[in-house]
């Protein structure tokens, strides 16, 4: 299922956090967004999820226009958005909160589908646990458990490796690289060696503006984004 | 034994202890107990909406009052007998709720605690002014003709606590059901965090509104139920002094939990009980009691005992 975005902006009292963006995402692919601090792309990723009602300008899934569709609507058409901020159920156990998800798409029957969920991301053996109780790295691990469970056409996360540790993150992006080209993903990632290694296209935003766009070969030969965000050409790919 | 069947076990254990000790009791604790057993209806639906989904509503009062006018309006006005009125005062008790939560749940916290209260002392005026159909401030004295049921009068003692528990029964299962279903998770998703909730494809304001539309029903079952079994439907069952009692039953019992508006009933009543043998003034004992539970033991007693023991505790 391909997303499109036209002309997509967003003030914020008088700051204009998304600026007119267009922007695709290609069906079976996985593209990500980069950008400095404060450059919208949590906004903008808010805007594609619904969590933020645009001031103007129109999003469109395949050929159904679903700019005014709330958010929980837009989940049911297939559209999961994993926080940047952990956000779980802290007093249901893991178990709970996986099947929170799974039940939303109709899961029948329930427990397999949790437990595979939770199977993929590794947290199987914690599923009676209660969700507040595990470590940061595991409570980012059942979020994205969550993503997963509501089998979406679109999974949008918004920096998942945040607080992972190293082996995790390996296991993140093989997890993540076995969901295309059935899902489509949508990455917002400030671990450029992850984006360089998943992502088929990156889109950079700056200042609420498309910057450039084009493949991970691109973006890293591209001057303007070497200044604005890579730090003049101090990085070099691992 | 899985936690499924532990947990109906204990529930029905539960029951049988309430109606042997109906049987037991001197008939006038049996008659105490029939009306707790009501009144715990009562706190049940209060606790669907606040210790399971987080509503803090002051505005049960309403619902409690159009149960209880609904059924004994139905049975002066035009001769209804018990269960028809029983049922109208139901569903009067879940339209009302539902009515009230169209409007009150587009706010949330403190602002919804206002509108509800707002909404119930509405509701008690319009009582009062429309006394001529409604007994106004004196209320009125449900007739005969309502308390019949199989050839039995709901005004003697045995008859009365039977149907008081079997209510109960009714009312204890259909929540244990509830809480246990799939619709029960997503009520304490929503307690819970509500964003994420609404980011895995719910809508907060539909799963608050059918949960307002359940309390109201249990509501409007216990004050149709209080009306008939005890003989008297009056204007000060509308007061707001009957949307804080449920809210600290369920609080004292444990917030959150099948039996613990039971509990709390059973602990307020003795509490009140005991304290009427020294002062006249037993509001003030609720609110000493309710002061003292949210400082010491906010999740209520059921609550501290499935934090200590208990875990499978519904």
């Amino acid at each position: 299922m391909s997303l499109q975005a036209r002309g997509l902006t967003k003030t914020f009292g008088g700051i204009c956090a998304v600026d007119g963006v267009d922007f695709d995402l290609v069906q079976g692919e996985i593209q990500a967004l980069i950008g400095p601090n404060g450059a919208g792309k949590t906004t903008f990723v808010g805007l594609l999820s619904g969590r933020i009602v645009p001031d103007a300008g129109q999003i469109l899934l395949g050929t159904q226009d679903i700019t005014k569709l709330p958010a929980h609507s837009r989940v049911r058409l297939g559209i999961a958005y994993t926080f940047q901020i952990t956000s779980i159920f802290p007093g249901l156990s893991v178990f709970d909160n996986v099947a929170l998800a799974a039940q939303s798409r109709g899961a029948q029957p329930l427990k397999p589908a949790v437990i595979a969920a939770l199977r993929r991301v590794g947290l199987a053996e914690l599923a009676g646990k209660t969700a507040g109780t595990l470590s940061y790295g595991h409570q980012r691990l059942l979020e994205l458990a969550m993503g997963l469970a509501l089998t979406p056409r679109i999974l949008i996360l918004d920096e998942p490796t945040q607080g992972l540790a190293a082996g995790e993150i390996d296991a993140f992006v093989a997890l993540i690289r076995s969901l295309v080209p059935k899902m489509t993903v949508l990455l917002i990632e400030h671990n450029m060696d992850v984006v360089m290694n998943l992502a088929d296209r990156i889109t950079v935003l700056n200042n609420g503006q498309v910057l450039a766009r084009g493949t991970p070969a691109d973006i890293q030969a591209n001057k303007a984004v070497q200044t604005a965000y890579l730090g003049g050409g101090d990085y070099v790919a691992a | 034994m899985t936690d499924g069947s532990r947990i109906w076990a204990l529930h029905l254990a539960a029951l049988s202890a309430v109606i042997a000790a109906q049987i037991l009791l001197p008939s006038y604790y049996a008659n105490q107990l029939a009306r707790i057993l009501v009144l715990a209806i009562f706190a049940m639906g209060y606790n669907i909406a606040h210790g399971y989904t987080g509503l803090l509503s002051l505005g049960h009062a309403l619902f409690f009052a159009f149960g209880m006018y609904g059924a004994g309006l139905a049975v002066w006005q035009v001769e209804w007998t018990f269960f028809p009125a029983v049922v109208l005062g139901m569903i009067a008790g879940g339209v009302s709720a539902g009515a009230v939560g169209l409007l009150a749940l587009r706010t949330t916290g403190v602002s919804f605690m206002i509108v509800t209260l707002m909404f119930a002392q509405a509701g008690y005026l319009t009582i009062l002014y429309f006394g001529s159909y409604t007994g106004g401030d004196e209320g009125f004295v449900v007739e005969t003709i309502g308390r019949q049921v199989f050839g039995h009068d709901l005004a003697q003692d045995t008859p009365r606590a039977l149907m008081a528990f079997a209510l109960f029964a009714i009312a204890v299962l259909a929540k244990l059901w509830l809480v246990r279903s799939p619709f029960g998770r997503v009520m304490v998703a929503i307690r819970e965090n509500e964003d994420r909730s609404r980011m895995l494809g719910y809508n907060p304001f539909r799963v608050k509104l059918i949960v307002m539309i359940i309390s109201g029903l249990y509501a409007g079952l216990a004050g149709a139920a209080y009306g008939i079994l005890f003989g008297y439907v009056g204007a000060s069952f509308a007061t707001v002094q009957y949307s804080i009692l449920p809210m600290l039953y369920a609080l004292m019992g444990g917030a959150g939990t099948v039996l613990g508006p039971l509990l709390g009933t059973i602990l307020m009543f003795a509490l009140v009980e005991i304290a009427s043998i020294v002062t006249s003034q037993q509001v003030l004992v609720v609110g000493v009691a309710l002061v003292g539970l949210v400082m010491f033991a906010p999740r209520g007693v059921l609550g501290v005992v499935r934090d200590r023991w208990l875990r499978w505790l519904p």
